[in-house]
């Protein structure tokens, strides 16, 4: 089924060509692993570097990772945004230790050869030897070498590259679809609110495939019932584009929904508790359209999430598989006054590693990994809604989740 | 006033507030502030680069009950606490019965199976009202010196 070259090296092999029950070994797997870097992060995916405002000036550089492997985006002297391996030609090593400033150069601490903002080679020390003893052989050109370069995109104020010279523009790639949504919420400048990490004791997929996850939220999430601000009538529904891999899901803000729905389950979440200062869901709507949770993913890692006014971009990064960096980018934007700010800021409790419906996603992931140890065969189910990846105009189903592996099925040829 | 018994009124405070957490009495924590204040966790670097998002945030009594309860009837987290050790203490000065004290703290987070581990490190900025004998946090902002955290903070540090 796939269109793509397989790698070479084994990979775990699954029960049946359905997307629906997926074999536990992908998230404990070490080939498994190693050959999604190469068929997915290195591959025909775009993934998210930075936003476009924290490369405003010519110099402005980030350096941050696609899959494991290290990369700087920065921005040049004609004003265009450029992305490279940080890696250099000579020694291999690792050009760019900051995380973030403004260079004229890239020098390489290790003997100094430098690179210009395009990540061209521009100077090799000593390459003429000292007093004509040593220095590089006269065949040895300098602009024959460059760091290598990935693909840039630019969409909604983010910055996203990919390895793959083969893969579509990034639009067309994410759907129309997935592109609307992602410009629904980018719709002003943003600018950085703060950032957080959690580290997280799994494979990167059970954090993907909880996000992706629009089953879970009401019955995981306590505080959402315990506190009757989230509804499961609340009108909304997926997108999911055809390759599967990036969709978005919404739901929209209805206060005369009733949760009879809760109370018909006989769920736990039955309670009388209140908030005693709601300002921590007291929320504007802000985008005019009623839509108070928009969840979208872009395969193979990448978060954009509006939950209320809490606008952030989320980055589940691999680190072994059994391993996760979850970067929070929590956004605002240049239009927003201090109340604003402020609101966000006070919703910012709903989300994050502290968060009041984010906590749990935290720990569940870890406590998959921790059930899998050496306890791998077998495959999961994930046939809620069915067994397609389908957009859908309801939420109680796994649809997305199976979009997910639909697309990871294709790119890993399996 | 006295600029020692100034001090051994933030003393106790600090200490007092390092029980509350680590001796799971976090129904008396928001009762060391005034209200209103700020309670904010957040990372060095966001806190250095003059970003204001934080882990946790409470600018009233409200929030920081709302957080208790959620902890004890909310949100789902594996069982564990903290032990808290708070280091040196700067009085950096005493200006309208306001103290700004800085001090430094490790936390030890002890999971129910009994797995210890070095959780956070960081530095308090508080501002400590000592207009009154009951010593009371106008503002606390946890610092923590990493921008990482492992899994999650369910508990306030």
């Amino acid at each position: 089924m796939s269109q793509y070259e397989p790698h070479d090296g084994p990979s775990v092999s699954w029960p049946s060509n359905s997307i629906s029950e997926v074999p536990f070994q992908v998230y404990t797997d070490q080939a498994q692993y190693d050959r999604e870097q190469k068929c997915l992060f290195q591959g025909p995916t775009w993934n998210y570097l930075c936003l476009e405002v924290e490369l405003d000036k010519p110099g402005d550089f980030v350096s941050t990772t696609v899959g494991e492997i290290a990369v700087i985006a920065a921005r040049d002297t004609a004003g265009d945004i450029n992305a490279f391996v940080n890696r250099c030609v000579h020694r291999g090593n690792l050009l760019c230790m900051k995380r973030q400033g403004n260079v004229k150069k890239f020098t390489c601490v290790y003997h100094g050869w430098t690179y210009d903002l395009e990540g061209q080679l521009t100077g090799v020390s000593f390459e003429k030897g000292i007093q004509n003893n040593g220095g590089m052989p006269p065949e040895f050109r300098k602009d024959e070498h460059a760091l290598r370069r990935l693909r840039v995109a630019v969409l909604g104020g983010l910055v996203f590259a990919t390895f793959s010279d083969e893969v579509a523009d990034l639009e067309d790639w994410l759907g129309p679809d997935v592109t609307r949504g992602l410009l629904r919420v980018m719709n002003r400048t943003p600018y950085i609110l703060g950032r957080n990490t959690q580290i997280l004791p799994n494979n990167w997929k059970l954090y993907i495939e909880n996000v992706k996850d629009t089953y879970h939220a009401s019955i995981l999430h306590l505080f959402l019932t315990t506190f009757k601000v989230n509804k499961l009538t609340m009108p909304g529904g997926v997108y999911i584009n055809p390759d599967g891999g990036n969709h978005y899901t919404f739901a929209k803000h209805d206060y005369t929904a009733e949760d009879t729905e809760y109370k018909d389950a006989g769920m736990r979440s039955e309670s009388d508790l209140q908030l005693q200062d709601s300002s921590v869901v007291d929320s504007v709507d802000e985008y005019g359209d009623s839509v108070s949770v928009q969840i979208l993913v872009v395969f193979p890692g990448m978060v954009l999430q509006q939950v209320r006014n809490t606008i952030a971009v989320r980055v589940i990064r691999p680190r072994g598989v059994d391993k996760s960096e979850l970067e929070w980018i929590h956004l605002g934007f240049d239009t927003d006054d201090e109340a604003m700010t402020e609101r966000r800021l006070r919703q910012g409790n709903l989300i994050g590693p502290a968060g009041y419906i984010a906590m749990e996603d935290g720990f569940v992931g870890g406590f998959v990994q921790r059930a899998l140890h050496y306890n791998d065969d077998g495959a999961g189910i994930v046939m809620m809604g069915g067994h397609e990846a389908d957009s859908q105009p309801f939420k109680t189903s796994e649809a997305s989740i199976r979009g997910f592996w639909k697309h990871y099925r294709m790119l890993m040829g399996s | 006033m006295d600029e020692q018994a100034i001090r051994l009124g933030i003393q106790e405070l600090i200490g007092e507030y390092a029980e509350c957490i680590d001796e799971d009495r976090l129904e008396d924590w928001p009762e060391l502030f005034t209200d209103p204040y700020k309670y904010l966790i957040i990372s060095r670097s966001n806190h250095d680069a003059g970003m204001r998002q934080g882990v946790m945030y409470a600018a009233t009594k409200g929030m920081m009950l709302d957080r208790v309860l959620t902890i004890r009837q909310a949100n789902l987290f594996e069982p564990h606490g903290y032990r808290h050790v708070v280091g040196p203490t700067r009085l950096k000065s005493v200006e309208d019965d306001v103290a700004i004290v800085h001090s430094h703290f490790i936390v030890a987070r002890i999971m129910h199976s009994g797995e210890t581990v070095l959780f956070a490190t960081g530095r308090y900025l508080d501002r400590i009202d000592v207009s009154t004998p009951d010593y009371r946090f106008k503002e606390r902002i946890v610092v923590l010196d990493s921008d990482q955290i492992d899994t999650l903070l369910a508990i306030p540090l």
